[in-house]
């Protein structure tokens, strides 16, 4: 890999602080990389400067220089080159770093334009924080408090405008909490490539809205929620559910396609409130699609398996395993396991059947890539699967081959991990002829036939590891606990193994890391501990010359050729 | 290390007794015929004193309607966890309550848990939640010493409003602030 070349760093100085910054750095990044925030609603690092807030209004010199020699004019008083100062403040997010920028952020003059900027945004909000969902996490609010004046000078009635307007499916907004930032617009514009917002009419009249005969119903609409400073576009699924000061965050990964969004997962008391986009910039900047965000659902769904079962009767954890130890003892095992499942269950698959010399198959799923955020590839974790050594190449979308050994009766069980064996083209004819042992987290028509059914958890109650398409090892954490009974996931296969008259493995993540680390090679360096939350890049070439199915996403690009024209 | 007190003779009048018990019944006949200092409870009942903190309940607003937006900021401060809310919306079709948008679907106060403290009190935004006069709860089971929404709107009744804050809300909506 060629490393990128450095970037031509500048001297600025903040506060009369010098720190040295990438040019082309505007003025708040410079400012917050010397420690200093300045206050902003209209900015966003991934998008484009508009400028139309005037919160971030700042005080910027620049080294007088002779004019007419081009020689620095220096400051008898101090020995060093003068500074002129502007006569007025310019706006730090539309001003980029030059060399010897100065900057004051904390003058009465600065503080003053922030007071006023403040006053007249809150000449016509509602102030109606006790009923916004934004409340807690409301840039309007953190303002307020720091440069509003506590009272209102206002005597004039305040504008209404429409409170719950639906600008889409799963989109509400409050016309009169919206400060028109105008960073909706542009991230429709600029990232999810869907020009459906705008502003019309003007002045206090100035509303967002829609394209006429459109709506903003792309799969990227909540994130214009997410980078709303204010509470006016508000998220219909979480609209009014809990307040956000009560939510616990859990760093997650999206698990719905082979990019790996890292996500956050917000929950209280056990229960998942809503999944927001957690920042990497290496895959998905500071945004993930809809469709990922509607996934805890599965948590708490009518078709949950919470029960450990024997031929559709509730049995006991330890004699449900016993029978499917005994089913996968009797040899001639096939293994279907799962792209869905994590790096570490994975591994312990790959020694479930290594030891019982059983051929192990993955289910592909592929459906159209958007170029955004979700790929072509829907099984979040392949790329482990080829990584641990679980498969060596790429799983078919019929498992044919295991429909053919069944016929031919080669095979005398089947242990399912988590997919739906009648989708991936096995007849209930073939799945009546051998017993079934299916391990997952919902109901469906493999676990209704299968023999033994063992509960599993969902992402958002384990702890692991995926590795996405770029082949970056990422972790997620344990967001809320699992269904009263049903075992950890490791635990579960560790117990599989034993069950099966294999070896007793470590079943915690630290414990089973170590053996990771030692067994497969590619992740030899890693522990669960040391990996950072924006994940480590690994090596993918042993792997390149697979045929891939992803296409151009955010940040990553097809190696393979055949995939790019795909 | 011990030592002995010298108890002092009794006097003679000491010894006869009956002066004592003389003192004793005018003590006796003096709150024989003194005031009550206590009362018949529970047929009688104390008149508690403005700023007394009682049970916490929900008030409504003069015109009988609910005052709590749910909020949440009970919850959040009451030190013992007694709180408990289920936010909702408040659906369009209700003209009158319609652009209050939220309301509590569902409104516990644990009153084994409860401290009666006040802060729920202090906190409110809307003037919602008040501890008012009742200090008795008593109850045979542990469900029974949860009030819910009902219960507390029960004991809360109604309370005289000074902001009419959502009436000058929707006045204003119909208004209309045309330029």
């Amino acid at each position: 890999m060629i490393a990128p070349p450095k970037p031509d760093l500048v001297t600025v100085n903040v506060d009369g602080k010098d720190i040295a910054v990438p040019k082309g750095t505007n003025m708040i990044e410079a400012a917050r990389l010397a420690s200093v925030e300045v206050p902003h609603y209209c900015y966003h690092p991934k998008l484009t400067v508009a400028g139309n807030c005037r919160m971030c209004l700042v005080e910027m010199g620049l080294p007088a220089v002779d004019p007419a020699t081009k020689t620095p004019i220096m400051d008898p008083a101090t020995g060093k080159q003068k500074i002129n100062w502007m006569p007025r403040p310019t706006i730090a997010c539309a001003t980029n770093a030059s060399p010897g920028l100065h900057i004051r952020t904390n003058t009465p003059a600065v503080v003053d334009c922030r007071n006023s900027v403040t006053e007249f945004l809150l000449i016509n909000h509602p102030l109606d924080c006790p009923i916004c969902d934004q409340a807690g996490e409301c840039k309007l609010q953190e303002h307020s408090t720091a440069y509003g004046r506590g009272y209102s000078r206002f005597v004039e009635q305040k504008n209404v405008k429409p409170k719950r307007t639906q600008l889409g499916p799963r989109v509400t907004l409050d016309d009169e909490r919206c400060i028109l930032c105008s960073r909706c617009v542009r991230f429709s514009k600029e990232v999810a490539k869907d020009d459906v917002l705008g502003f019309i009419d003007r002045g206090s009249y100035s509303t967002l809205t829609c394209y006429p005969g459109r709506k903003l119903e792309n799969n990227y609409s909540l994130n214009t929620v997410d980078i709303c400073p204010v509470g006016a576009l508000t998220s219909t699924d979480f609209r009014f559910k809990m307040r956000v000061w009560f939510l616990k965050q859990t760093p997650s990964i999206d698990t719905e396609s082979s990019v790996g969004a890292n996500t956050e997962v917000w929950s209280r008391e056990g229960s998942i409130y809503r999944i927001t986009p957690r920042q990497n910039d290496a895959v998905n900047d500071t945004w993930m699609a809809d469709s990922g965000r509607i996934l805890y659902k599965q948590v708490k769904a009518a078709d949950r398996l919470v029960e450990y079962s024997i031929e559709g009767t509730a049995a006991l954890p330890a004699v449900a395993l016993a029978k499917a130890g005994g089913l996968l003892r009797a040899g001639s095992v096939a293994i279907v396991g799962s792209g869905r499942s994590s790096v570490e269950e994975q591994f312990l698959t790959r020694k479930l059947a290594e030891y019982l010399k059983a051929p192990v198959t993955l289910v592909s799923r592929v459906g159209p890539g958007d170029k955004i955020l979700v790929s072509a590839d829907r099984n979040p974790n392949v790329r482990g699967a080829l990584v641990t050594g679980l498969v060596s190449s790429l799983p078919a979308q019929q498992l044919t081959e295991l429909a053919a050994a069944i016929d031919a009766g080669q095979v005398k069980s089947v242990l399912s991990i988590g997919e739906d064996l009648t989708a991936a083209g096995l007849t209930a004819a073939q799945l009546a002829k051998v017993p079934v042992v299916y391990l997952g987290t919902q109901r469906n028509a493999t676990s209704e036939s299968a023999q033994v059914v063992i509960p599993t958890l969902t992402v958002f109650e384990k702890a692991g590891t995926f590795v996405n398409q770029q082949f970056r090892l990422q972790k997620f954490a344990k967001a809320v606990p699992g269904p009263a009974g049903v075992a950890d996931d490791l635990a579960t296969l560790a117990q599989l193994i034993t069950a099966a008259g294999g070896p007793t493995l470590a079943s915690d993540l630290g414990a089973l890391w170590a053996i990771i680390a030692a067994e497969v090679k590619p992740l030899a360096t890693v522990t669960y501990a040391n990996l950072t939350a924006s994940g480590l890049l690994l090596d993918g070439t042993p792997w390149a010359a697979l045929p891939f199915v992803e296409g151009e996403t955010l940040h990553f690009k097809p190696a393979s050729p055949v995939a790019a024209s795909a | 290390m011990p030592y002995v007190i010298e108890r002092k003779p009794l006097t003679l009048l000491e010894r006869l007794y009956i002066p004592q018990i003389i003192a004793g019944m005018r003590v006796t006949l003096k709150h024989f015929v003194s005031p009550n200092v206590t009362m018949e409870y529970p047929e009688q009942r104390p008149a508690i004193p403005a700023g007394y903190r009682g049970v916490p309940t929900l008030v409504m607003d003069p015109n009988g309607r609910e005052k709590c937006v749910s909020c949440q900021l009970c919850e959040f401060v009451c030190p013992p966890k007694a709180i408990r809310i289920t936010p909702g919306e408040i659906p369009a079709d209700q003209p009158d309550r319609a652009h209050v948008e939220k309301g509590p679907k569902a409104f516990d106060i644990d009153m084994l848990r409860c401290i009666y403290c006040g802060l729920c009190q202090e906190v409110c935004p809307e003037e919602a939640i008040f501890l008012q006069n009742q200090y008795s709860m008593t109850g045979f089971t542990r469900a029974e010493m949860v009030n819910d929404k009902a219960r507390l709107y029960e004991l809360g009744g109604t309370l005289p409003d000074e902001h009419f804050k959502w009436d000058k809300k929707k006045a204003a909506a119909e208004h209309g602030n045309a330029h």
